[in-house]
């Protein structure tokens, strides 16, 4: 363990907002169109053209604020970027610099390491850039579709102190942006991409260190592995009397390291000033109160409510709304259960490892309640449920008869049981013995062997009542 | 049919009106006007006579078919070629755009298609609307037709110069620091710059965002009138455009003057002003006062600094608009090349001629870090000043009145090599694009060589009514 040095992280997250167009223009914002379909003179930044905000986007961001408990500024301003770069048609991105939306707020999120406050600095409004494709062939090519596309920025305090930490909030804050419909926060597609700034300092050290950069990481496992593997190359670094230098790094998942792309050898000059074509917003108190009524149920009071309706630990109810559409689907499906508990706890059990956490669950929230009342009527026992669940994935079917094709169909025929009991007891002296021997254990042994014995089908409660009997007899 | 072109445009609209003449006549004796005086005056870059035919064209079809048209319906006017045309070369006089076609037109262009104004073509301007003489065009010279050896002002010279010389009914210039009344003044017709907000800026080519604006030039107060009648407007597309009511112009033109007040800014008289621009301006005043107007003298110190603020706020607006002008995407685009660095460079060093290149290095260093406060900070300071300055003395005034620029039209090649005097002849017009506040320019008298002397009018935003109307009594009054 290093335990000389502590990493020092602050987070920079940029999230595409869910509006229907553009922060600036009418253009439809969906991805995977065709290159440079989804463009006009705005965002193309044609001489004369002239942005109009997106008053969505204001809306988008301010719910993202209030989620992350920021305080909502009344007074904000559009703020020019000032760049050379061919993604970026006006040389320069709409941005905010010094009246950002939403400034002050915190997350706490539960890692391994324990509970953890993280402050976030800012969240400001700011326009996409356009995409570069390169290309051997016939060199770089433009798609300028993404330009104009609502993002907000976070920034957090550098608060963070460990990958998990950091992984953590990050999961967190997904959750939250997702259940407050500001985002769908897909990572693959760069609708959520995080910005990692790290410095190393020894334990019990106040100053912070030179920082490095590590941009547009893309999966939360990519994040863990690049504080990882930076921390170790700094503390390397350090530990062999270098210095640090400030740069930005880029992660290459293929050989889990980072490398240094450009030195920040001084500060960049983006000249900002207040956007002239755009008039300053102004929030009243009533503005920021009805978007705080119109914000749904939030993770953390979701998570409450689990916990306290249906006696979730704290562990299971955070994993679950780690995960807004389960939630949904859940929330759809319980009141057409006769037990909610029991398709919590296949969620839980599998459908939390099935779905890959991108966009709505494959399975429909009445399909799911008729699974979980497979259950409660006894149908099935929770192993063949899971099964049924996976094929439910693949087919449109109904469980009932997915259950019949798979021919998982529960056997609760007490006279059907007391023969496969009888005769694993036959086969199985030795662990009858150690069983009447005193040993415990053995009897789940045995229950397993007649689970084996009726291919998954037998009743679990019915079996194992029927097995204790039997056994008892051996004495 | 060459009376056509002596008839302003109220009075030509009156004749189309009366069927006395087409619009078609009335595009061709313009297009006959543009190709009899070009070689003499240089107002054009293009000129587009199919279209305009063609136009004029919809417009007789329309008026014989009995359809009620507006009132500038078959008038022909031409454009700043800093106004976006679509399907037109839209070059604002640089050679970093002279190939450039815009896929779309400014709403101010879309407005006056919709009036019916058949549209002649794109008129010569300073590089990028910098400039106070048509001289920094990169793309051709436009002389006064009063006077072929003197400037025509600028930027918008040669929409000035295209009125005075009868190549067009009227023109729509823009107008920054002073950019359509100080050519209006130099070639002796009326220029209007509209309040900040009236009239959308949409494709218009941005030099200074926030001082921007589009208004026209005309042969008289009542045509200025008309036009803006047609252009201010809400405009959805324009995020610094007032959403109110507009319009009505014409309505208080006869109503004279008796009882209102003008004011007169003692810095607007001081240091700098040619004698004789200073006597027609005060002639002016003293007729207003003739014809019932109270006469005041007001002060306004913040004036003293309107002009480095203004240099400082548009030469930084611009230097960011300007960015874009990259040479990747459409526009000039250098031939050698070896990083992109570099084609950013050359195209840029390439394509923009050397007044550009003075207010893109100026306002860069105005942004810079270490220099921000001192300088662009500085000037929104002043120019919150300058504001208040004018809501004081308009509180107590219904309009302000001063000479246009501080000389009359001067010659040819007479400043150029002194950027400092060019920018010290927009002394008196940049503080209402400061304020955002209207001002009119119009012929007052003559000075120095027998050329024309502009008298400005400034007023409260919004007012265009009284502007107009103060302005047509002196008009009406005769010179």
């Amino acid at each position: 363990m290093q335990t000389a040095y502590e990493m020092v992280i602050g987070l920079e997250v940029h999230v595409e907002l869910k509006t229907r167009t553009k922060i600036f223009c009418g253009c439809p914002t969906a991805f995977h169109a065709p290159p440079n379909t989804q463009c006009c003179p705005v965002c193309l930044g044609l001489p004369g053209a002239l942005p109009v905000l997106n008053r969505d986007a204001v809306t988008f961001a301010v719910r993202a604020g209030l989620a992350t408990n920021c305080r909502i500024a009344g007074f904000a301003v559009q703020d020019r970027k000032n760049y050379f770069y061919p993604d970026l048609p006006k040389a320069y991105q709409i941005s905010q610099y010094d009246h950002p939306l939403c400034q002050g707020g915190y997350l706490d999120v539960e890692a391994e390491d324990g509970p953890h406050r993280v402050g976030i600095t800012r969240i400001h409004i700011e326009e996409d850039a356009g995409k570069l494709l390169h290309n051997d062939a016939d060199g770089t090519r433009m798609d300028l579709n993404r330009c104009g596309v609502p993002l907000i920025e976070l920034v957090t305090e550098p608060d963070i102190r460990s990958a998990a930490q950091a992984r953590a909030f990050l999961q967190k804050l997904r959750a939250i942006l997702l259940c407050a419909g500001v985002s769908d926060c897909k990572m693959n597609e760069g609708s959520m991409r995080c910005d990692v700034n790290l410095s190393v300092r020894r334990r019990g050290e106040k100053t912070l260190g030179t920082r490095t950069e590590m941009k547009n990481l893309n999966s939360f496992a990519f994040i863990v592995r690049a504080i990882e593997h930076e921390f170790q190359r700094q503390v390397d670094a350090v530990s062999a009397g270098e210095s640090i230098v400030q740069q930005t790094r880029r992660f290459d998942p293929a050989t889990g390291k980072t490398y240094a792309m450009r030195t920040k050898e001084n500060a960049d000059d983006y000249r900002y000033f207040p956007d002239p074509d755009l008039p300053p917003i102004f929030l009243t108190d009533g503005d920021i109160q009805a978007i705080r009524a119109a914000l749904p149920e939030l993770p953390n009071a979701k998570q409450a409510r689990y916990e306290r309706d249906f006696g979730l630990s704290v562990r299971d109810a955070a994993a679950l709304c780690a995960q807004p559409p389960l939630c949904d689907a859940f929330d759809a499906a319980a009141p057409l259960c006769k037990e909610p508990l029991r398709l919590l706890h296949l969620m839980l059990g599998e459908l939390l490892r099935l779905y890959d956490g991108e966009g709505d669950v494959p399975v429909s929230p009445a399909r799911l309640a008729a699974l979980a009342n497979l259950l409660s009527d006894r149908v099935i026992h929770m192993g063949a449920a899971k099964q049924v669940l996976q094929a439910m994935l693949k087919s449109p079917d109904a469980p009932e008869k997915i259950v019949r094709d798979l021919g998982l169909t529960q056997v609760s025929d007490t006279g059907t049981l007391a023969q496969a009991v009888e005769r694993v007891l036959d086969e199985n002296t030795a662990l009858v013995q150690t069983y009447l021997g005193g040993k415990e254990n053995a009897l789940q042994a045995l229950m397993g062997y007649v689970m084996r014995d009726t291919q998954g089908k037998a009743n679990p409660a019915l079996a194992a009542s029927l097995l204790k009997e039997a056994v008892m007899k051996r004495r | 049919m060459s009376h056509i072109t002596a008839l302003d445009a109220a009075a030509l609209s009156a004749a189309l009106a009366r069927g006395e003449v087409t619009a078609q006549e009335a595009a061709r004796a313009y297009l006959d006007n543009i190709a009899r005086e070009e070689p003499r005056v240089g107002a054009y870059l293009t000129v587009t006579p199919e279209r305009a035919l063609e136009a004029a064209e919809r417009v007789d079809a329309a008026r014989r078919a009995g359809q009620a048209l507006p009132p500038l319906a078959g008038v022909p006017a031409g454009l700043k070629d800093n106004l976006c045309t679509r399907g037109v070369r839209t070059t604002c006089a640089s050679r970093m755009l002279a190939g450039y076609v815009p896929p779309y037109d400014a709403t101010a262009v879309a407005r006056l298609a919709q009036a019916g104004v058949p549209c002649l073509g794109k008129l010569n301007m300073d590089e990028f609307a910098m400039g106070s003489s048509t001289e920094h065009s990169a793309l051709g010279t436009t002389r006064n037709p009063l006077d072929i050896t003197r400037v025509p002002g600028g930027s918008s010279g040669g929409a000035a110069a295209a009125v005075a010389a009868g190549e067009a009914a009227f023109t729509l210039g823009s107008d920054t620091g002073g950019s359509i009344r100080q050519p209006a003044a130099f070639c002796g017709v009326v220029g209007m710059k509209p309040t900040y907000g009236a009239v959308s800026r949409y494709g218009l080519v941005a030099f200074g965002s926030s001082l921007d604006q589009i208004g026209p030039l005309t042969r008289t107060v009542r045509d200025s009138a008309m036009v803006l009648d047609a252009l201010a407007g809400y405009d959805p597309l324009d995020a610094t455009s007032v959403d109110r009511p507009y319009g009505g112009y014409t309505e208080d033109l006869e109503k004279g003057v008796a009882g209102l007040t003008l004011a007169l800014p003692d810095e607007l008289f001081g240091r700098g002003i040619a004698p004789d621009v200073a006597a027609a301006v005060e002639a002016a005043a003293l007729r207003y006062e003739a014809m019932g107007a109270r006469l005041t003298r007001v002060s306004m110190p913040a004036l003293r600094h309107a002009l480095p603020a203004y240099y400082i706020l548009s030469s930084a607006e611009a230097s960011s608009n300007l960015s874009r002008f990259d040479g990747v995407r459409y526009g000039h685009r250098a031939t050698a090349y070896e990083s992109l660095d570099e084609l950013y460079e050359a195209s840029r060093s390439e394509g923009f001629g050397p007044e550009v290149k003075r207010r893109i290095l100026l306002g860069t260093f105005a942004l810079s870090a270490g220099y921000v406060d001192a300088y662009y900070k500085q000037a929104l300071k002043v120019r919150t000043l300058i504001r208040q300055d004018f809501d004081r003395a308009l509180a107590q005034c219904d309009m302000m009145l001063s000479p246009v620029a501080p000389t009359v039209a001067y010659k040819l090649g007479e400043k150029t090599q002194d950027p400092m005097t060019m920018y010290m002849g927009d002394i008196c017009t940049v503080p209402a694009n400061v304020a955002g506040i209207p001002a009119l320019a119009m012929p007052c008298g003559a000075g120095e060589g027998g050329m024309p002397v502009g008298l400005q009018l400034m007023g409260k935003a919004f007012d265009e009514k009284t502007l107009y109307r103060v302005a047509y009594a002196l008009e009406r009054e005769g010179l």
